[in-house]
């Protein structure tokens, strides 16, 4: 039941998800303090019911309808786009030209933006707080859901560490991850700015623009003669191809950060963030950053 | 009207953010990868490399282009 591989996908989706969970409760919690828990809760529920809505629709569609080659290149094709996003204000931000994201700062601007917008009251409930909550849940929680497809399916799809069913053990992980995050929250009273999120960021960011090329390559096919998914060189038992694109996305991102650390604007902002104290963390030895 | 433009506003803001380049990018990978394994003239592990060298070649402008525009904005 619990396999070992089981426990690592558990494991993985509930790190990556934890990230976007923290980042939705920081919204609702600026909304519930600021405005009204009633309405923040009720945008929250909302949002779940959507999220499950989508989540059944695409399900769906894609495992009853589509060929392999189809359900490759658009879910590769849109984890690519995705991941690629990450992986490039990873990258950025690691560099200096770009600002590290701050869960204090974010959660201070969401409270002022609710202080300042006026009262409406729609269905017994302060619109501005259900629907700011219901956005911010639902988008994050998107990026959940995108998450857990990625990593379910290629556990499901994996020879070697195949997990039967790795749907619902993905989905089991980002279930876990909201359960700690919101009992953290619950006994903190404040957002999460503890959690290293830029290093997390980053870590998901490769591996979903990993997996987002590994996938997009092979539904390529859908458009050969034959219709079926391509292969990549070394494929077979042991994922080498997967392995290989994560490595080189990781050279790649880290040959990047130092490149544009060279740039004067880069230079300039760093030094900026040193001397602020920017909560920088390092990830190992030599690379002072929080990417 | 409002919902439909909200919509589709909530969409693009969601799939492509704030790299447009990278997006239409990637679409244009597709394309060729696509015209390319339709034509049938490599092999699918010659392909598969070959859409790979065209992603990492897209993220390579896009941090290239926006590295410019920072350095631009900078003076």
């Amino acid at each position: 039941m619990f396999t070992p591989a089981a426990i690592a996908l558990i494991t993985t989706t509930a790190i990556a998800s934890a990230v976007e969970v923290v980042e939705a409760f920081t919204i609702v919690l600026a909304m519930g303090l600021t405005r009204s828990w009633r309405a923040a809760i009720v945008g929250t529920l909302a949002a779940f019911a959507a999220l499950a809505l989508v989540t059944f629709v695409i399900g769906v569609t894609l495992k009853d309808l589509v060929s392999e080659s189809v359900l490759q290149l658009v879910i590769g094709t849109l984890l690519l786009i995705f991941g690629l996003q990450w992986l490039r204000k990873a990258i950025l931000r690691s560099s200096g030209l770009k600002a590290l994201h701050d869960e204090d700062e974010t959660f201070r601007e969401e409270q002022a933006a609710a202080r300042a917008a006026g009262r409406e009251t729609r269905m017994g409930l302060d619109w501005f707080a259900f629907v700011v909550s219901f956005k911010g849940v639902f988008l994050e929680g998107l990026e959940v859901v995108f998450i857990v497809i990625t990593f379910g399916l290629a556990a499901m799809n994996s020879d070697t560490a195949r997990v039967e069913n790795g749907m619902w053990y993905a989905a089991g992980g980002a279930v876990l991850a909201a359960v700690i995050v919101l009992t953290a929250g619950a006994v903190a009273h404040k957002p999460l700015s503890a959690v290293p999120e830029n290093t997390m960021k980053y870590a998901v960011g490769l591996l979903l623009a990993t997996f987002g090329t590994y996938w997009t390559a092979e539904g390529i096919g859908y458009f050969s003669p034959t219709g079926d998914s391509l292969h990549w060189y070394g494929a077979g038992d042991i994922p080498w191809p997967i392995l290989g694109i994560f490595i080189a996305w990781l050279v790649l991102s880290r040959i990047a950060v130092s490149g544009l650390r060279q740039l004067p604007a880069a230079r300039t902002a760093l030094a900026a963030r040193e001397t602020a104290g920017a909560g920088l963390k390092p990830i190992v030895a030599g690379t002072a950053t929080a990417t | 009207m409002g919902f439909i433009t909200g919509f589709f506003r909530f969409w693009y803001d969601f799939v492509v953010g704030d790299a447009w380049d990278i997006a239409a990018g990637i679409v244009v990978v597709l394309i060729l990868g696509g015209l390319l394994a339709r034509a049938d003239v490599l092999a699918e592990q010659q392909l598969t490399l070959l859409i790979g060298a065209g992603i990492v070649a897209v993220v390579g402008c896009s941090l290239f282009f926006e590295a410019q525009r920072r350095a631009k904005a900078a003076g």
